[in-house]
C-alpha cells in the first residue's frame, strides 16, 4: 500500500489519519469513492458540507431548483447573495471553497426514469435528500436495480428519519418498499404550504446520512440498515424501530410487480 | 545499546504534534509488518506522545533515545 498525501493533505485529514478505524488507508479509501446526493436543500447542505470536508473524492449534486430566500433557513451551502442561482452551482462553489481536493459533478436537472440510472451508475452510493414521493421512489428503484446502497432521509416539522438500504445485498435489506409500497394517495401528505419545518432537523438528519455514508466507505461500524432511525426534536429523543423485509413487497418480494421504472404524478410542485 | 535493523528512518525535525505522529503512522502504514521505522524528533513533547500514540495503535515501541541536545530517536516495529 501507498499513499501520496500532500503536506496539505496530511495536515486537513489529520484528525481523520490518527483514527485506528480510518488511517492513511481509510483516507485514501474516502478520496477514491463517488457519492451522489439527490437534493442540495435542507438535508443535502449539511450531507454535502460534511461529505466534502472529509474528502469524498467525487460528489455529484442532483437538484433543478434555484437558491430562494425561503431555503435560507435551513440550506446552509447557500446564501443570500447566491437567491436565484442554480442550487447546485451555489453548492459547487461552497464546496469546492470548502476543499479543492473534491470534484464536484452537478446535475441541474429534474430527475426523471429516463435520466436516473445514467445519473446514479457511475457513483458507490446514492443519498437521498429529495422533497417528494415520486423522486423517492424513483431513486429507490433504481439503486435497487443498480444495486446500490441508498442512505434515505426524511424531515417534516420536528421529526426526522433515516435509514439505509443496502441494494447490494437484496437478500438481507428491507427495501424502501417494503416500508411504502406505493406514494400515497396525494389527500394523505400534508399539502406544502402546511409543511412547517424546523431547520436544525435538516442539520441533524443530514448530518447523520453523511455519517451512513463515510461508515459504508470505510467498511467500519454497523450501518443503518433493516432499522429506521426517529429523531423527534421537542423531546431530543432518537428512537429506533426494526425494519423486515416483506415478502409481499412490490419491489423486493417473492411476487415483484414493480420491474421497471415508475414515474409517479408529483402531487405539490412547490420545493422544499 | 541493542542493534536494531532499521528499515526506514523519517526525519521529523521541526515538526510538532499531531503532526509528529500522523507523519510516522501513514510511514508506518506503508511498511511490512515486523518491519522497523526510526523516527527523529526535536519537539520535545512528541517524545512522550509518539511512542504513546503508537502503543495505543498496537505496534512495538522498541527504544527512545536521546541522541543530542534537544534531538531523540524513537525506534517502532509495525505489529498491525
Ligand atoms: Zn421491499
Amino acid at each position: 500500500m501507498s499513499f501520496q498525501f500532500t503536506e496539505e493533505q496530511i495536515k486537513r485529514y489529520s484528525r481523520h489519519i490518527i483514527l485506528p478505524e480510518v488511517g492513511g488507508k481509510g483516507q485514501q479509501k474516502l478520496l477514491q469513492s463517488k457519492v451522489l446526493v439527490i437534493g442540495a436543500g435542507g438535508l443535502g447542505s449539511p450531507s454535502l458540507y460534511y461529505l466534502a470536508a472529509a474528502g469524498v473524492g467525487t460528489i455529484g449534486i442532483v437538484d433543478f431548483d434555484v437558491v430562494d430566500f425561503s431555503n435560507l433557513q435551513r440550506q446552509i451551502l447557500h446564501n443570500t447573495e447566491r437567491v436565484g442561482m442554480p442550487k447546485v452551482l451555489s453548492a459547487k462553489q461552497t464546496l469546492e471553497a470548502l476543499n479543492p481536493d473534491v470534484k464536484i459533478i452537478t446535475y441541474n436537472q429534474k430527475i426523471n426514469k429516463d435520466n436516473v440510472l445514467d445519473i446514479i451508475k457511475d457513483y458507490d452510493i446514492v443519498l437521498d435528500g429529495s422533497d417528494n414521493f415520486p423522486t423517492r421512489f424513483l431513486i429507490n428503484d433504481a439503486c435497487y436495480f443498480l444495486g446500490k446502497p441508498l442512505v434515505s432521509a426524511a424531515i417534516l416539522r420536528f421529526e426526522g428519519q433515516l435509514t439505509t438500504f443496502d441494494y447490494r445485498d437484496k437478500e438481507n435489506t428491507p427495501c424502501y418498499r417494503c416500508l411504502f409500497p406505493e406514494p400515497p394517495p396525494p389527500g394523505l401528505v400534508p399539502s406544502c404550504q402546511e409543511a412547517g419545518l424546523l431547520g436544525v432537523v435538516g442539520g441533524i438528519m443530514g448530518t447523520l446520512q453523511a455519517n451512513e455514508a463515510l461508515k459504508l466507505i470505510l467498511e467500519i461500524g454497523e450501518p443503518l440498515v433493516g432499522r429506521l432511525l426517529v429523531f423527534d426534536a421537542l423531546t431530543t429523543e432518537f428512537n429506533t424501530v426494526k425494519l423486515r423485509k416483506d415478502k409481499k413487497c412490490p419491489l423486493c418480494g417473492e411476487n415483484p410487480t414493480v420491474k421497471e421504472l415508475i414515474e409517479y404524478d408529483q402531487s405539490c410542485d412547490i420545493h422544499f | 545499546m541493542e542493534n536494531i535493523k532499521i528499515d526506514r528512518e523519517l526525519d521529523l525535525k521541526g515538526e510538532v504534534c499531531p503532526f509528529t505522529f500522523v507523519k510516522s503512522k501513514l510511514i508506518l502504514e506503508q511498511m511490512a509488518e515486523g518491519e522497523v521505522l526510526k523516527v527523529i524528533l526535536d519537539y520535545k513533547p512528541s517524545v512522550e506522545n509518539v511512542p504513546k500514540s503508537m502503543r495505543e495503535e498496537g505496534q512495538e515501541v522498541l527504544q527512545v533515545n536521546q541522541i543530542g541536545d534537544n534531538l531523540w530517536e524513537v525506534i517502532v516495529r509495525k505489529v498491525r
